[in-house]
Order: C-alpha cells, then sequence, then structure tokens
C-alpha cells in the first residue's frame, strides 16, 4: 500500500465521495421499532431480566461486528464463531478466577512447566529434522526420519502430559486461575482466538473459499472438545463458576444496577470498536479490503498483496469474536464448555450479521440486538405453542404425547434461525441496512 | 496371537466400517461439487434424514423383515432412498436453485447448505427427539464370533451383521456407481459437465436433468451412509456436525470432483481415526520382555483418545491443503 502511494501526487488524499445528504428514514424507524422493543420487554419482563438481556446482546453485537468484517467487508465465511467465542470465554475463566493454592503449592507446576517444555524442546527437534537435508541428507530420507521422530517424540510428552495432567486432577482438582482483573483475560482471549484465526487463515485463505468454511467448522468442534475434556484445565464438563466481574458485582449493587454498569462498558468498548471500524472502512485500507472481496483479480492487477490482506481481516475478526467470548462469559459468570453450541454461538451470529446487512457496522448492531430479543423471547413462545399443540392434539385425536415435548419444542427454534439463513439469503441478500457503497466520479 | 486378533477387531475391522461409510458420503459431496461447485453443507443431514426414514419406517411395519430372514430396516432402505432423494431435489428446487438463478457466489450457496442443514436438523428433532434410538425394532443383531484355528488364540475376530451388509452394500455401491459413470449415457454427460459446464451445455446437454440426477445419487447414498452408520451404532439426531468434517477431509483428500478419489480418500480418514486412536501398547505386550530395561512403557500408547477424534480428520485436512491441495489423486477443480 505505502509504495503505491508514494508515486501519487503528494498532495492527494483518496476519501470516499461524500454520499449526498439525506435524512435515513430507514435507520431511524428500524432503531425506533427496536427501541420500542426494547421497552416492551422492560415494561413485561421487569428492568434485572432486561438488563440482562440487553448485555448478552451487546456481547453478541461485538461477536456479529467480528463476523460482519470477514463476511461483509471480505466475503470470508467463518462458520466456526463458536471456537473463537469458546476460546475467549476460556481466557476470561482462567485469568480471573482466583488462584488455587491446592495447585500452586506443591511441586505439580513445576512438573507440568518440565513437560511443557520438553514439548518445546520436542518441537524444536523435529523442526531441525525437516531441516537435515540443508547438511547433505537425501530428502526422503529427511521426511522418514521426521515423521518418525515427530511420532515418537508426540508419543513421549502425550504419555508424560497425561501422568502429570491426571495428578493435577487427583491432588488439585483444577489448575485454577490467576486471579488478575477479568480484562486481563478479554485481551488475551482476542489475541489467542487472533492466533488460532491466524493458523487457519494461513492454511484456508489462498484457496477455494469453501475451505475455510470447512476448516473452521472443524475447529470449533475441535476447540470444545478440548475444553470439554481437559478436565485439568477447566473442570471440564463440572463446570467453573462463579467467574469474577471487573465490575461491583450484584452483591454490593443489586442485580438491575450491577447488570447497568457491565452494560455500560461494553457500550464503550462497542462504541471504540465501531469508530476504529468506520475509520478503517473509508480509508484506503477499507477500500482495498472492498475492492478484493469484489474483483480479487483486478485488486490482484493493482499490485494488492491478496492473501496477506485477507489473512489480515480474518485474523481482526477473529480477534473481536475472542474479546467478545470473554466479555460474554464473564458475565454469564459460569464457564461451561458444553455450554457452547454451534446454535447459539454460530449460526445466531450468522443470522444477526446477514439480517442486519453485512458489511454496515450499524445494520450489524442493530441485526445482533433484534436477533437477540427474538431469540431470547421466543423460548416461552416456542414453549407456549407446543403446549398448545398438545393439548389440541390431547383433545382432538386423543393423541398421547411424549414426555420430552418441551426439548422438542426448543429444537423448533433450530428450524426457525434455518429457515431465516436460507430466507434473508434469497429475499434479502443485503440485509435490512445494506452496505452503502460509495461511487466515485 | 491374542493381540493380533485384538488389533484385527479393533483397526482392521473399525476402519473399514469407518472408512465405507466415510466413502459413501464423501462421493455424494465430491459428485455435487463437481456438477454444482459448492460444499454442501447439509449432506450429513441428509444421511440422518435417510436413516430416520428408515427408522420411522421400521416402527410401522417391524415384522417385514422377519418372514426373508434380514433385518427389517434393510428391507425398509430402497423405500428411504427414495424418500431421501426426493427431498434431496426438493431442497434443490426450493432452495438453491433460485440462488443458483440469482448467480451468487459459490460461498452464498455454501451459507444457504447450512441453512438447509439447520431446518433438517430441526425437523428431524422435532419428530424423532434428541436421544439415541436403535433401528433395530424387533429383530436382533446378530453377532458372529469367529474362533481362530491356531493355538493359544482365546479371542475370536467379532464381526457383526449389518457390519457385513455394509461391506456387501458398499461394494454393490461402488460398483454400480463405476458403471453408471463410464457406460450409461447419463453418466458420461455429468462427466462432460464436471469437466467444462459451458461445453457440455452448448453440445446439447440439458444441465437441468444432469443436476437432478446428482441430487438423487447424492440423496440415495446418503441414505445408504446414514442407515449402515445407525444400524451399525444406534441412530442419533445429532451427528451432523460430527460427519461433516471427516466427510469433507476424506474428499478432499481423495482430490474433490473425483468419485474414485472419494472412496480412497473415506477409507484414509477412517483408518487414519480408528489408527491414532488405537492402544499400541497392546501391541508391543507380546515383547515386553524383550524390551530394554529402561524403556518402561505407559499403559496407554494411543496417538489421541477417543474424545478427541475429531482432531484427526482435521490434521488430515490441514496437511492435505498445506502439501497437496489438489488431493491425492488430482481433483479436476479447485
Amino acid at each position: 500500500m505505502s509504495n503505491s502511494t508514494e508515486t501519487r501526487d503528494p498532495t492527494y488524499t483518496p476519501r470516499d465521495a461524500t454520499p449526498a445528504r439525506r435524512f435515513p428514514v430507514r435507520e431511524v424507524v428500524l432503531f425506533g421499532a427496536l427501541l420500542g422493543a426494547i421497552l416492551a420487554v422492560y415494561a413485561l419482563m421487569g428492568a434485572a431480566y432486561s438488563t440482562r438481556m440487553l448485555v448478552e446482546a451487546a456481547c453478541y453485537a461485538i461477536l456479529a461486528l467480528g463476523l460482519t468484517i470477514q463476511w461483509g467487508y471480505a466475503g470470508q465465511f467463518n462458520a466456526g464463531v463458536m471456537g473463537f467465542v469458546a476460546l475467549g470465554g476460556f481466557c476470561a475463566m482462567l485469568f480471573s478466577v482466583p488462584v488455587n493454592d491446592a495447585f500452586w503449592g506443591t511441586e505439580l507446576p513445576g512438573e507440568l512447566g518440565r513437560v511443557l517444555l520438553y514439548g518445546v524442546a520436542a518441537i524444536f527437534l523435529v523442526v531441525g529434522a525437516s531441516r537435515l537435508d540443508r547438511l547433505g541428507v537425501p530428502k526422503k530420507l529427511r521426511t522418514l526420519i521426521t515423521i518418525v521422530l515427530a511420532l515418537v517424540l508426540y508419543l513421549v510428552i502425550i504419555s508424560q502430559l497425561r501422568e502429570v495432567t491426571s495428578q493435577i486432577q487427583s491432588q488439585a482438582g483444577f489448575v485454577g486461575g490467576f486471579g488478575l482483573p477479568a480484562w486481563v483475560g478479554w485481551i488475551v482471549g482476542g489475541a489467542l482466538a487472533g492466533g488460532v484465526g491466524y493458523f487457519i487463515g494461513h492454511v484456508c485463505l489462498g484457496l477455494r473459499s469453501d475451505y475455510l468454511a470447512i476448516a473452521t467448522l472443524g475447529i470449533a468442534e475441535i476447540i470444545k472438545a478440548f475444553l470439554k475434556n481437559s478436565d485439568w484445565l477447566t473442570r471440564g464438563t463440572a463446570t467453573v463458576s462463579p467467574l469474577p466481574w471487573p465490575t461491583p458485582g450484584p452483591a454490593e449493587l443489586g442485580f438491575t444496577l450491577s447488570r447497568a454498569v457491565y452494560l455500560s462498558i461494553t457500550a464503550v468498548v462497542i462504541a471504540v470498536i465501531f469508530f476504529l471500524l468506520h475509520r478503517a472502512y473509508h480509508a484506503p485500507w477499507g477500500r482495498m479490503i472492498r475492492a478484493i472481496r469484489d474483483n480479487e483479480i483486478s485488486a490482484a492487477a493493482m499490485g494488492k498483496d491478496i492473501n496477506k490482506r485477507r489473512l489480515e481481516i480474518f485474523v481482526l475478526g477473529c480477534i473481536l469474536m475472542g474479546l467478545g467470548g470473554g466479555m460474554l462469559g464473564t458475565f454469564n459468570s459460569l464457564f461451561d464448555p458444553q455450554g457452547y453450541l454451534p446454535l447459539n454461538h454460530t449460526f445466531l451470529v450468522l443470522v444477526m450479521v446477514i439480517l442486519g446487512g453485512p458489511g454496515n457496522n450499524l445494520g450489524t448492531i442493530f441485526g445482533a440486538v433484534a436477533v437477540y430479543i427474538i431469540w431470547i423471547m421466543s423460548e416461552p413462545l416456542a414453549l407456549f405453542l407446543m403446549q398448545l399443540a398438545v393439548s389440541f392434539g390431547e383433545g382432538a385425536f386423543g393423541w398421547d404425547a411424549p414426555n420430552n415435548m418441551d426439548s422438542r419444542a426448543l429444537q423448533a427454534r433450530v428450524l426457525v434461525i434455518g429457515m431465516l439463513i436460507t430466507l434473508v439469503l434469497r429475499f434479502a441478500p443485503k440485509g435490512l441496512l445494506p452496505e452503502k457503497i460509495a461511487h466515485h466520479g | 496371537m491374542n493381540e493380533l486378533v485384538f488389533f484385527i477387531n479393533n483397526v482392521v475391522i473399525a476402519g473399514s466400517v469407518t472408512g465405507s461409510i466415510y466413502a459413501i458420503g464423501a462421493i455424494g459431496v465430491t459428485l455435487i461439487f463437481s456438477i454444482m461447485r459448492f460444499a454442501h453443507f447439509a449432506h450429513a443431514d441428509m444421511m440422518t434424514f435417510g436413516a430416520f426414514m428408515v427408522l420411522l419406517l421400521t416402527t410401522l411395519f417391524p415384522a417385514a423383515g422377519a418372514s426373508i430372514g434380514v433385518p427389517t430396516a434393510l428391507i425398509m432402505l430402497p423405500l428411504a432412498m427414495v424418500l431421501t432423494a426426493a427431498l434431496a431435489v426438493g431442497i434443490d428446487k426450493a432452495f438453491y436453485k433460485p440462488l443458483r438463478a440469482h448467480g451468487v457466489k459459490p460461498i452464498v450457496l455454501v451459507i444457504g447448505s447450512l441453512g438447509v442443514t439447520l431446518m433438517l436438523q430441526g425437523l428431524i428433532r422435532l419428530f424423532s427427539g434428541t436421544g439415541g434410538q436403535s433401528l433395530y425394532v424387533d429383530d436382533r443383531k446378530e453377532i458372529f464370533r469367529l474362533a481362530l484355528p491356531f493355538e493359544g488364540v482365546r479371542a475370536p475376530i467379532v464381526i457383526t451383521e449389518p457390519q457385513l451388509y455394509l461391506f456387501v452394500i458398499t461394494l454393490v455401491a461402488v460398483v454400480a456407481l463405476h458403471i453408471f459413470l463410464n457406460r450409461s449415457r447419463l453418466g458420461k454427460a455429468m462427466r462432460a459437465m464436471s469437466d467444462n459446464p459451458e461445453l457440455a451445455q452448448a453440445s446439447g446437454i440439458n444441465t437441468n436433468t444432469i443436476v437432478a440426477v446428482t441430487w438423487v445419487i447424492a440423496g440415495g447414498l446418503a441414505a445408504i451412509a446414514g442407515t449402515l452408520l445407525s444400524l451399525d451404532v444406534t441412530f442419533k439426531p445429532d451427528l451432523s456436525f460430527f460427519l461433516l468434517l471427516p466427510i469433507f477431509a476424506a474428499a478432499i483428500v481423495g482430490g474433490v470432483g473425483h468419485p474414485y478419489g472419494a472412496i480412497a480418500g473415506g477409507f484414509v480418514v477412517g483408518f487414519a481415526e480408528t489408527l491414532a486412536v488405537f492402544n499400541w501398547n497392546v501391541l508391543l505386550r507380546p515383547f515386553r520382555d524383550s524390551l530394554p530395561a529402561w524403556l518402561e512403557l505407559p499403559s496407554n500408547l494411543a496417538f489421541v483418545g477417543t474424545e478427541y477424534k475429531i482432531v484427526v480428520p482435521f490434521f488430515i485436512l490441514v496437511a492435505i491443503l498445506v502439501w497437496r491441495p489438489t488431493g491425492l489423486f488430482k481433483g479436476k477443480v479447485i
């Protein structure tokens, strides 16, 4: 990018053409309706419940902003938002939970550190072996040596790790946390999600866009399986709670006020992200990203490094997802790896983005809050409708309903989300608030 | 010798079973990819749908199989294949065709297929509940134990009835597909369209028919794979996201758009999974006395625990994407 500006007239700064000012009717109407819906929820369900809903919707808005960068700005489809959210939640848990003396007071941390050091050493050995051809070893022999060495070292390390982790589990329960403020965990969670995103993006972004969807879907299930089964690290299905908040908790301020304070933190985070994204979108960088999305070949012909820019934006989106996941996890005050579901944490976010307007930050935030309200309210509605259907069936046909109707009623929401995705793609592919494309000239 | 029998039971037989199921699933994915150029994420749920149809029909007529002497579920399989094929064609008409007509990018079709997968999941769970159910409603699962005629071998080779059917049906399906693709007019037209859609259309091939035929084949194969998987274990409505990754890995390993490659890829992924979760210590046990004294083997020498099985297809996928993105057999399209 820098080399292309050098050749230009230095006084010329490219800028998006100022769109013709018009009164934003659509935005005002939609946000007015949203405000009305929020007020209705407050009137119906009480302040504490509604504030909780708003905080969760705000956390989802951060996730949706992450996805709108990837899908809306750059046309990359991430089918594994859940994995990055879970990583953020995990980091929030790991950093904020109080220190576990039963673990740190023994020789176990040293043992764990020793195994991890062995692991690092083994990686260096394997990488070294893969470079043996520079010393004159034939390439086939080098590959063979590398593979055998990697397998043997892997088995040695993994069996030692199993020993240590089972000791941790039996003696200390689990590793415990670091006792740091929650926001440290959020930042590290974002960084970790970004790292995983870098790995996936590095492998897949140069290839067909379908491969990224497959790989992200896979990594999300892997992350969940890891968090669920690593009892020594996360207590697995036993769950960790409570997670301390960075703000005064409900014990000090009461439910409504404490949640409102938390809501203000999330609002500030969203405002900062929104401002930065807005700047980036209208900067030359944003224009370049859109150029790559809309016509990859001509963007490449203009000398843009397509794969690098794509990786950049994919990692950025993943960082936001990790951050949002951390904030969501801390707010729920419970780390339950089994609570991360593709439906709640991947497809719901996808609906928010494509319904609100991919590539339009305001539309994405609108979509996030609106869809989350519908989602939360659909649970009692689905149960009520199912109850109605059952009583009708029993009365009219003498139908003997199975007893797990409640769990089945909730499955109806899966159907609705799926239908929403296909219908929006077909009838409103640009969402309710479409991306405004500035035309130059 | 007992260790070897253990190895055969846990790796050779189990690997062939999962390999065949992945192979049949991957053929469908790869055919759809070669004709319509998108990764069909709803395939695993079409498998579940086929199995669910078999379950429904079997509960309706539980005694149908007893008169011939095969499990009722197998009698119902052709009917379920027809139903699933009809469903696949209907889904294409209702959801994918309008999107194709709009000329959207392939990735939008991928998202559309994710929407379809959620709809199918919701419908199946709404009607079947979320628990697992056996496809053997009225009849019993036969288990064959073959004792080996060697001295000192106590453990028999265990193989179940559905596994035998699985091998037979996989073989029949693969041979039939081979004959269809190479001998029949439609099959040749399909291959032509996979090579070059514009040229195929220009030479008078009706692309709409080819698309419909592809969905029929993919739906039928999905019903077979889903039913055989459910016969081998139990019918579970929430398998789909766990099946998707190995199936796609198999299709990509074999080279996308390459039906024979998909078969090979299915077996590669299936065997890799079983080999990775196999406890290698069992095989080393006979040599315990001859091993050097300093070498103390831990009791568990498996590469990954069974709970991390899904890691295996993922790393196969990553490895193939890094080193050979066209797949082992050089897929036509990438």
